[in-house]
């Protein structure tokens, strides 16, 4: 079916197609004014890779907006305090904008700290701390002196770059951290994880598996995060870094300062979750590792397989659309979709860089939809270009699916459910089985107008043979 | 703020220090109650046909309120940024503005594009009428939209105000004087930040005594429409710009909104300063009191008695008024949210013998207290009121107020389950529950539907902590 939705000429080498040749694509940019960009400011980057440190204070020093719809919305997990799921802002009014924040910035964080007893504070700067001129350096470092904790400045105001920027912010802030504790006692074989924000427990899950390989996770730092930890982590041997995205900086100056070495990882999809083991194995040079390792994998694959199976019959040949913040999730997706049968019609991300659409161009089948930076138009367009069955992404393209009919996977963190581990590769499937086969889609305008000439057979029957 | 006569035991405001700036406001919030005003600016343009909201500032303002709307209404809200760099905020937007509404055009061929600004644009001073009025003269794409501008720093005013200030923009900016061409007079109706559903039934009940209604905003249909064949750029529905033009017009203006009531100057204000449109300032339509003066001002307005369609409704909610009373009497409810809302809550609250001990809302008009006792004199004395409250203050209450329920968004849950209290979900945002976009309380049939929850929950919460496990009650 084709849209007759345009495509905006500043946006045309934003968008590529797999087995077509052309130039590099267009990325890493700022957003296209007015473009309607999925993105969104520095501010949400560094929120959301320190959000889930749960025994700090997260202060937003601005107006009520960031830290409001900021606020317990992502699926982050906590084994202790829940400090980190309220919402703390020092509320800016008119008269603080006029006449400056520091003060009552100030005196917010000696109240909070004192009612709460967090190990560390962190203060988010938003867009007006950046035009006031507030010296929110100097605050935290005067409310670190009285408090004995550390009050680490974030450097987050939205309009100075992109979330990317914002994940650099968070990992300066996050690098003052780092080093201060002590690392006695940390076995030779042992990692940080990083980039994993534990969502629905999945930092657990993944702990689990290296625990049952002999190697220790000294600290999880972005998942289930807590900052003694984080203070200590620079004891590991290794960093293993998922979302590479947000927290590849960190390891690159930790790899710089410590030596620590870094080796980019997934743990998204069968493939992908056994990669990740098998390197962190061979990177130890341990043959008895990596025995462990092939058979946590072999154990774990035997407990899903079956099912997958099942659930792939009924799947194969469905076509996906993707579109996600960082690229190597989309690697990562694009490979678990065809455990289950399914290919990937179009894949975008939010944040990739030239590498990483030149990998997806190579990964992804000939005809193919690579796109940076969309928006809700363009992808639209491409899910019904491309008669998409499956749309994974975040709250924000789920309506867009919704309203064209088309299923739905939340693969991002707001999502409550664990995709991460060979157990969230099940879970992933049942998410996509559920919403693809559902029988609800044989009501839907687009759907019931092309039925007559599918071979329709009733989605429903076929999905619950599977599942039985 | 506080009543009177409040109990001297419950904390006041933070405490603040000698040679503080400005003392009236505490030092930090925790766990807001409210939002953001460029959020309700959004919404109000996502009511006007054919609108595309467009925020003046950072990427990010106009991501999270997407998604924070999405989350609710379960629907494509699409808004537009004109996406600052660090250039733009040393230099000024007007590139980014002009080209943001340059592609708003290309892409959406909208008829309105609602700007609203943000805290970073106010901040820096951005002199929008201007680089309105520069975009105009230079655009020289075919088809341009209208455009309406609202000012709308997040320093200033909750969500609230953003929705009212938009309101009243696109108001000020469109409604134009009486038209040579003859047609029957519409009523004005200012509904405020309502459920697509009550602003369907609002509809209905207008519409039966026969006269024609424009409601601004109207997103009964953008936000809670239907499946879609093919993508619709801007959803369908909404209030056209022609029947806004045509508000200078009107044969009476309808403002909902017992907080607003006390605003200098409003939509409806500026409809009876400059067209002599009669205005009636009420609360929202919500319980028997507030729907009967909403169905007075009808009736004066469509010169016409109240249908008896109307009456059967008003009969039926007197009925379950009296069915339910004694499950109701005597408890207490918590209610929080925008200050209209809260006010029109507690007023009904009132009428069922339910008592609202604390009415906190995020806002700070100064006119809560008096909006709610000018309503509800009965309440005099017996209920604490807050403004500028968050659900950190609310907590530090809670425990000493014994309430037996809690009213307002989701926002409240952590609350409520930490003391095993009934939450009924309604208002902005309700992000938990499918069907939040038909969450219904205005007339006398939408009250029916909110008195059914609240008795149904207290019931509920009988039973579940009932040892025996009654299955008849």
């Amino acid at each position: 079916m084709s849209s007759d939705i345009d495509i905006l000429p500043s946006r045309t080498a934003s968008i590529a197609e797999a087995g077509r040749a052309g130039g590099p694509m267009k990325c890493g940019k700022v957003s296209v004014a007015g473009s309607v960009s999925q993105r969104a400011c520095v501010f949400c980057g560094s929120r959301v890779v320190l959000y889930p440190i749960a025994d700090a204070l997260h202060v937003v020093h601005g107006p009520i907006g960031c830290a409001a719809y900021t606020w317990d919305i992502r699926g982050a997990q906590s084994s202790g305090p829940q400090l980190f799921r309220n919402s703390f802002s020092t509320d800016l009014q008119e008269l603080d904008v006029i006449y400056g924040g520091e003060k009552k910035l100030e005196r917010a964080l000696l109240e909070l700290i004192a009612k709460h007893q967090p190990k560390a504070a962190f203060v988010y700067s938003t867009c007006i701390v950046g035009l006031i001129g507030d010296d929110v350096s100097a605050v935290c470092k005067r409310v670190a002196a009285a408090t004995s904790i550390p009050v680490l400045s974030v450097a987050s105001e939205g309009f100075k770059g992109t979330k990317k920027d914002g994940y650099r912010a968070a990992c300066e802030a996050l690098y003052k951290l780092i080093g201060t504790g002590d690392a006695a006692g940390i076995s030779k074989h042992s990692i940080n994880l990083m980039g994993d924000f534990n969502i629905a427990g999945e930092s657990w899950v993944i702990c689990e598996y290296f625990e049952r390989m002999g190697v220790e996770v000294v600290a999880t730092i972005t998942g289930d995060g807590r900052v003694d930890a984080i203070r200590r982590c620079h004891g590991a041997r290794l960093n293993l870094v998922q979302c590479s995205g947000s927290m590849t900086h960190l390891a690159k100056k930790m790899e710089a300062e410590h030596g620590i070495p870094l080796k980019r990882v997934s743990f998204f999809g069968i493939e992908d979750m056994a990669a990740a083991l098998y390197e962190t194995a061979k990177f130890f040079g341990s043959e008895e590792l990596m025995e462990r390792a092939r058979a946590v994998v072999s154990e774990e694959v035997a407990k899903i397989f079956p099912q997958l199976r099942a659930w792939r019959a009924d799947l194969e040949g469905k076509k996906a659309a993707i579109y996600v913040g960082g690229a190597f999730k989309a690697f990562s997706l694009v490979r678990a979709l065809r455990t289950i049968g399914m290919t990937t019609a179009v894949v975008g991300t939010q944040t990739g860089d030239a590498d990483d659409y030149n990998q997806l161009r190579e990964m992804c089948d000939p005809g193919t939809i690579i796109v940076d930076d969309s928006n809700p138009l363009e992808l639209a367009k491409f899910c019904l270009e491309q008669d998409i069955d499956l749309f994974i992404g975040g709250v924000k393209e789920r309506p867009i699916a919704y309203k064209l009919g088309i299923g739905f996977c939340d693969h991002n963190h707001e999502r409550k459910e664990c995709l991460a581990g060979f157990v969230g590769m099940l879970n992933f499937a049942r998410e996509v089985h559920a919403t693809v086969m559902s029988p609800v889609w044989n009501y839907v305008p687009r759907r019931a107008r092309r039925m007559p000439n599918a071979e329709c057979r009733t989605a429903n029957d076929r999905g619950e043979e599977a599942v039985a | 703020m506080s009543c009177s006569s409040c109990k001297p035991s419950l904390p006041g405001p933070a405490l603040v220090n000698e040679g503080d700036e400005h003392p009236e406001f505490p030092s930090s919030s925790t766990n807001p109650c409210k939002l953001c005003t460029p959020l309700g600016a959004c919404l109000a343009f996502k009511g006007i046909a054919g609108t595309v909201p467009l925020l003046h500032g950072s990427q990010g303002c106009a991501t999270y309120i997407r998604r924070y709307m999405i989350s609710h209404f379960r629907e494509p809200v699409d808004i537009a940024s004109s996406n600052f760099s660090e250039d733009s905020a040393v230099f000024g937007g007007r590139k980014n503005l002009h080209t943001a509404l340059e592609n708003v055009t290309r892409q959406y061929k909208p008829a309105m594009v609602g700007v609203a600004t943000t805290c970073l644009s106010e901040t820096m001073g951005e002199n929008m009428p201007m680089l309105l009025g520069e975009y105009r003269a230079e655009a020289t794409q075919e088809g341009q939209p209208a455009l309406v501008h609202v000012s709308t720093p997040s320093f200033k005013g909750t969500h609230a105000e953003g929705f009212h200030a938009a309101v009243r923009a696109i108001v000020e900016t469109l409604a134009a004087p009486r038209s040579t061409l003859e047609r029957l007079a519409p009523i004005a109706l200012m509904p405020g930040m309502v459920s697509p559903a009550d602003l369907r039934h609002l509809r209905d009940l207008v519409s039966w005594w026969g006269v024609p209604a424009t409601f601004v905003p109207d997103y009964s249909e953008t936000l809670d429409g239907g499946s879609w064949s093919n993508y619709e750029r801007m959803p369908s529905g909404g209030t056209s710009l022609d029947e806004i033009r045509a508000l200078g017009s009107a044969r009476a203006t309808i403002e909902c909104g017992l907080v607003l009531a006390g605003e200098k100057s409003t939509a409806g204000t500026h409809l009876a300063a400059k067209f002599g449109v009669r205005l009636h300032r009420l609360g929202l339509p919500i319980g028997l009191r507030q729907t009967d003066l909403f169905c007075g001002a009808m009736e004066e307005a469509a010169n016409a008695v109240i249908p008896e369609r109307v009456e059967r409704e008003r009969g039926r909610l007197i009925d379950a008024y009296v069915d339910a009373h004694k499950y109701l009497s005597g408890r207490k409810a918590i209610v929080y949210g925008e200050e209209d809302l809260v006010a029109s809550l507690a007023v009904f609250l009132a009428e069922i013998g339910v008592w609202p001990v604390l009415c906190a809302a995020g806002g700070r008009s100064g006119r809560l207290e008096s909006a709610i006792l000018g309503a509800a004199p009965e309440l005099k004395g017996r209920i604490e009121v807050r403004e500028g409250s968050d659900f950190g203050e609310i907590e530090t209450q809670i425990a000493e107020l014994k309430p037996d329920l809690l009213i307002g968004s989701s926002k409240g849950y952590k609350l409520a389950r930490s003391l095993g209290l009934p939450l009924v979900r309604c208002g902005f945002p309700v992000h938990d529950r499918i069907g939040s976009q038909r969450i219904q309380m205005l007339g006398y049939t939408g009250t029916l539907q909110l008195f059914d929850c609240i008795v149904n929950a207290l019931l509920e919460k009988k039973q579940e902590d009932s040892e025996i496990g009654y299955s008849y009650l």
